[in-house]
């Protein structure tokens, strides 16, 4: 089985909750779509070229300080178990594990992970520069993507359309390339039903949500990406400037979303997130989506600080470890579906017991 | 109003004219417009069709040569471009500059990037990354197969590289 303590942080330390506003934004991430010049785009390109593609990366990687310390990965050499639990991890997409094709990854993906930055090869576009930060960090992501982007471009060529900017596969992402993403914990917002009038919202201020795992993944536990939703015509630095302004606001409307909650139905939203921790702390059987969902009222509670003691960086990790290549690699076998609620079940007890300590 | 000239038919077309800074203005039928050589929309109703009929029969032709674009590079076609949604190389986005332009600004609302410029690398420099990989390679190929001289060679080559 893959060695995650391989990758600098396990790939986990956009996790630690040490980022503004943590406790409703979990993490910032900004990625570049880029392709190397003179080749066909990956879903158009022999084994042989997209392993050149490989082979000039690794080699230009010694003269980019952003990856030092960083490893590769080849995902195509992993077995299937191995690519989720990096995929469940968000170090590597879903299209880049080769989750939705039978044949699995394709030849040639690979994934250089280094501190907070990473670099997917072979993704659908040759390469998927991505930078993640803790907590609420625009600017801070898109320094060191920038950085990043300068570095491995003086040594890779990329393609470049001096009208249309860096080309992409997909026509959505040309120009900068540029998807800068917000993981936020809206609860207060859906249990007050405004959030269909914050997601319409978004989309008139031309931004896009998604799910969890990014495109094509539903809501779970009232967990939105948010993110940009053009890429063409405006810089890198506006594009950022908007998405910052408009979660900012959300946040707003998230808190005084929670402040009303907890003004006109306290007794109700008490009772609610004490069964939800009851139900973690006792429970023998957890199917993964129960678990989002009662996870979710759980750091509600901690953020109304109706639990005390209990850390959003305990509640991030639970969020990765109960997912079911996780506790399969925790268990160290394969587990069949009531076997994996049943590991999740232990996990979650365990892991508040250590933080909260018994209950007699 | 009836016609300036003919002072018979009434007046349907305004004409102004304005010779040396002094302007003059005209009411004339369409008749009396037509023998000062002046056309009107209701007296060439074929020429109008023709007019309306021209654009289209253009835009078809243009249509219909897009869709017989082909990639010189990837040998894609708009075809598959529908089907998959995805371009297959970057000399896509110049075979099929006006079609994307159009995608472009319709997705975008905007076809120009403002963003980030980029210089694509000097070629020696990529050669030379290129060809360190390349040595890299061989020298890998030559320590698995014990050709420990030809390792030698190789691997003076890569420091001087270096």
């Amino acid at each position: 089985m893959f060695d995650l303590s391989l990758l600098p942080d396990g790939g986990l330390s956009w996790l630690d909750a040490s980022g503004d506003q943590s406790d409703v934004v979990l993490s910032t991430r900004v990625r570049l779509a880029r392709n190397v010049d003179g080749y066909a785009f990956t879903g158009r390109s022999r084994e042989g070229e997209r392993l050149r593609i490989l082979a000039q990366v690794r080699d230009a990687v010694p003269a980019v300080p952003s990856l030092g310390g960083g490893v590769l990965v080849r995902v195509d050499e992993l077995d299937q178990d191995d690519r989720r639990l990096l995929h469940e991890r968000h170090v590597i997409s879903r299209e880049l594990a080769g989750l939705e094709s039978a044949s699995g990854a394709r030849g040639g993906a690979a994934v250089y992970v280094g501190d907070g930055v990473g670099v997917m090869i072979n993704e659908e576009d040759h390469l998927r520069l991505q930078a993640v930060r803790s907590g609420f960090a625009l600017e801070a992501a898109l320094a060191s993507i920038s950085r990043l982007d300068e570095e491995l471009g003086r040594r890779v060529p990329y393609s470049f359309h001096r009208e249309f900017g860096f080309l992409t596969a997909c026509p959505t992402n040309t120009g900068t390339g540029m998807r800068a993403s917000v993981l936020i914990h809206l609860p207060g917002l859906v249990l007050t039903k405004e959030i269909p009038k914050v997601l319409v919202g978004l989309q008139q201020m031309g931004l896009t949500y998604r799910g969890l795992y990014g495109e094509g993944s539903e809501v779970l536990g009232s967990f939105f990406q948010i993110s940009n939703q053009t890429t063409l015509g405006r810089s890198e630095e506006e594009l950022v400037d908007h998405l910052s302004n408009v979660v900012r606001h959300v946040i707003q409307r998230e808190q005084e979303a929670r402040r009303v909650l907890w003004r006109d139905a306290g007794y109700i939203i008490e009772d609610k997130l004490w069964r939800a921790y009851g139900t973690l702390r006792f429970a023998r059987s957890l199917t993964f989506d129960e678990a989002m969902s009662l996870l979710s009222g759980v750091r509600l509670a901690a953020g109304l600080q109706l639990v005390q003691g209990l850390s959003v960086y305990t509640l991030n990790k639970l969020l990765i470890f109960s997912q079911p290549a996780h506790l399969a690699w925790a268990e160290g076998r394969e587990l069949t579906e009531a076997e994996g609620d049943i590991a999740r079940a232990r996990f979650v007890r365990q892991a508040l017991a250590e933080e909260m300590g018994p209950i007699h | 109003m009836l016609c300036d000239a003919c002072r018979e038919r009434d007046a349907t077309v305004t004409l102004t004219h304005a010779v040396k800074g002094e302007v003059n203005v005209m009411h004339l039928c369409q008749r009396c417009a037509a023998e000062r050589g002046i056309e009107t929309a209701g007296s060439t109703p074929l020429k109008n069709m023709i007019a309306d009929y021209l654009p289209a029969v253009q835009q078809q032709a243009l249509l219909a040569q897009a869709e017989a674009l082909k990639c010189p590079f990837c040998a894609m076609t708009l075809q598959d471009f529908r089907e998959t949604g995805r371009l297959g190389c970057a000399s896509c986005y110049t075979t099929f500059e006006q079609s994307l332009r159009a995608l472009l600004r319709r997705v975008h609302g905007n076809a120009r990037h403002v963003g980030r410029q980029y210089d694509a690398p000097p070629p020696d420099l990529v050669h030379e990354a290129t060809a360190l990989g390349e040595l890299r390679a061989r020298l890998h190929r030559a320590i698995a197969q014990e050709e420990f001289e030809q390792a030698a060679l190789l691997r003076d080559k890569i420091k001087g590289l270096e």
